[in-house]
């Protein structure tokens, strides 16, 4: 960890624990003195944890895995926002120096019945890979990658059809959603085939599945408040979920 | 038409922006025959209008349609609310939605409702005593006199700060409901939304702001 400003800060938490799915949580309070202003939000709770453990107690269960950003898998409600008061980052690329000494700062699951609370702030995000496994795919064999230019693809499809794929599925839009609805994550997962020719094949099939495996999973619907989009740490667009809007219509009015 | 996509998410928001731009529809012509009254000729221009809407056998039946989409966007609004709020059964302590979001975005169905309990008193008001119970005699043209219903109704304080406050709420549903309609049905574009969000601003300022010039300049004697 680098010098930095040097600066140390003075925090109380409250963080929600919960034993399991069924229990009933509650909120934890604890205090953390000498925190790094150069340290990620979890290695602040990496610290947390250490002392936890060396009291005898036991750790607080957060996902997290490459903590650069680029995995999804860290959550994390802080402060009344999905990975916290900075706009297009996930919480591991939150740093400290965000944070004044003195602040205290809520933590909280990912909050969505699509998203049961596993442990603490860990929640089951599976339903997003059973709405990937229900049509988020291509079947065609596309073989050996193609010579360039072979399939003409338009600039515009292939940056918006890029611009979807950097969805990383990490739930920020359903948890920063009023109503927990999953549209931003289905459309991008929608969209980034849609755009291009090897999801063609599918592309009918595939938007009527998903759609339908979003809805059974429980996700509210959609109010166009644009929350998702602005506290998406991808910046995946609202226009994605304009176009899965329209490709449903035309797979179902075909 | 398949059955199953009334039933999707999507298919409820479609009818939801369907139908609430099918109600701007109707405020535009609203707006415009209420326009006459600023003629300024003790309502003559303006019951020649009440006169062709209250008859008109065509405007009587579109009336049967406005009700069915009213009726329809306010079920659907409720069934929705109800079907969001089942999606998260344990809330936040702190949300921050300022931080992403518009109030108003956050609070259709609070301006809904305001307006939904506006539009009983407005029909109590104008259109119960028009096709029902019947209006204070005729104009010197021989046209039934609604005009003279609103000056009655608009000398009353409380009502003039009764639609002053429900043209507001309009305002707000207006702002986020034109331009969330058009997402809804699958319009959003770099060429086309930014002209889209203009105009609705425009006109979700403009058409209540006319509305609620109404009773205001009736209750100060301006138009008379």
């Amino acid at each position: 960890m680098g010098s930095g400003n040097g600066t140390e800060l003075n925090l109380t938490l409250k963080v929600w624990r919960q034993k399991n799915t069924k229990a009933t949580g509650s909120f934890e309070t604890h205090q953390l003195t000498g925190i790094s202003t150069d340290m990620s939000f979890l290695e602040m709770f990496d610290v947390l944890n250490e002392k936890l453990i060396s009291e005898g107690k036991e750790a607080i269960a957060f996902d997290h895995d490459c903590r650069e950003g680029i995995c999804g898998m860290c959550s994390m409600y802080i402060n009344g926002r999905p990975h916290g008061p900075k706009q297009g980052v996930t919480t591991c690329q939150l740093h400290m120096r965000s944070f004044k000494t003195g602040d205290t700062i809520v933590v909280e699951p990912w909050r969505s019945g699509a998203f049961p609370v596993i442990k603490d702030l860990a929640v089951d995000r599976s339903a997003f890979d059973r709405i990937i496994a229900s049509g988020g795919y291509i079947s065609v064999n596309t073989g050996n990658a193609q010579d360039a230019n072979n399939i003409l693809i338009p600039k515009t499809d292939a940056d918006e059809a890029f611009g979807a794929a950097a969805c990383i599925g990490c739930g920020a839009c359903v948890a920063a959603c009023k109503n927990s609805s999953a549209m931003l994550f289905v459309s991008a997962k929608v969209s980034q085939l849609a755009l291009l020719p090897q999801g063609q094949v599918e592309r009918k099939e595939r938007v009527l599945k998903m759609v339908a495996q979003m809805d059974e999973e429980g996700f509210g619907n959609c109010t166009n408040t644009g929350a998702c989009e602005a506290e998406c740490p991808k910046g995946i667009s609202l226009e994605n979920i304009a176009r899965m809007n329209r490709e449903l219509m035309g797979a179902t009015f075909k | 038409m398949s059955q199953g996509f009334l039933k999707t998410s999507i298919g409820k928001k479609v009818v939801m922006g369907a139908t609430g731009l099918f109600l701007i529809t109707f405020l535009v012509v609203h707006c415009f025959i209420n326009c006459l009254i600023f003629f300024n000729d003790g309502g003559l221009t303006f019951n020649i209008g009440a006169d062709f809407m209250a008859h008109n056998w065509l405007i009587r039946a579109g009336e049967l349609v406005l009700f069915a989409g009213l009726i329809i966007h306010v079920f659907q609004a409720l069934i929705l609310t109800l079907e969001n709020k089942k999606a998260r059964p344990v809330g936040y302590l702190k949300v921050d939605g300022a931080a992403n979001s518009s109030w108003y975005s956050r609070s259709m169905g609070l301006l809904g409702t305001l307006l939904l309990m506006f539009l009983i008193i407005h029909l109590v008001h104008f259109w119960v005593k028009s096709r029902f119970t019947g209006l204070p005699g005729h104009d010197t043209n021989g046209n039934e006199n609604l005009y003279a219903v609103m000056q009655e109704t608009f000398k009353m304080f409380w009502v003039v700060i009764l639609y002053t406050l429900a043209m507001i709420s309009l305002a707000y549903h207006l702002l986020h409901g034109f331009q969330s309609a058009f997402q809804t049905l699958g319009l959003n574009n770099k060429l086309y939304t930014p002209i889209i969000k203009k105009v609705g601003i425009y006109f979700s300022i403009f058409v209540p702001f006319i509305f609620a010039l109404m009773p205001i300049l009736m209750y100060l004697g301006i138009i008379k």
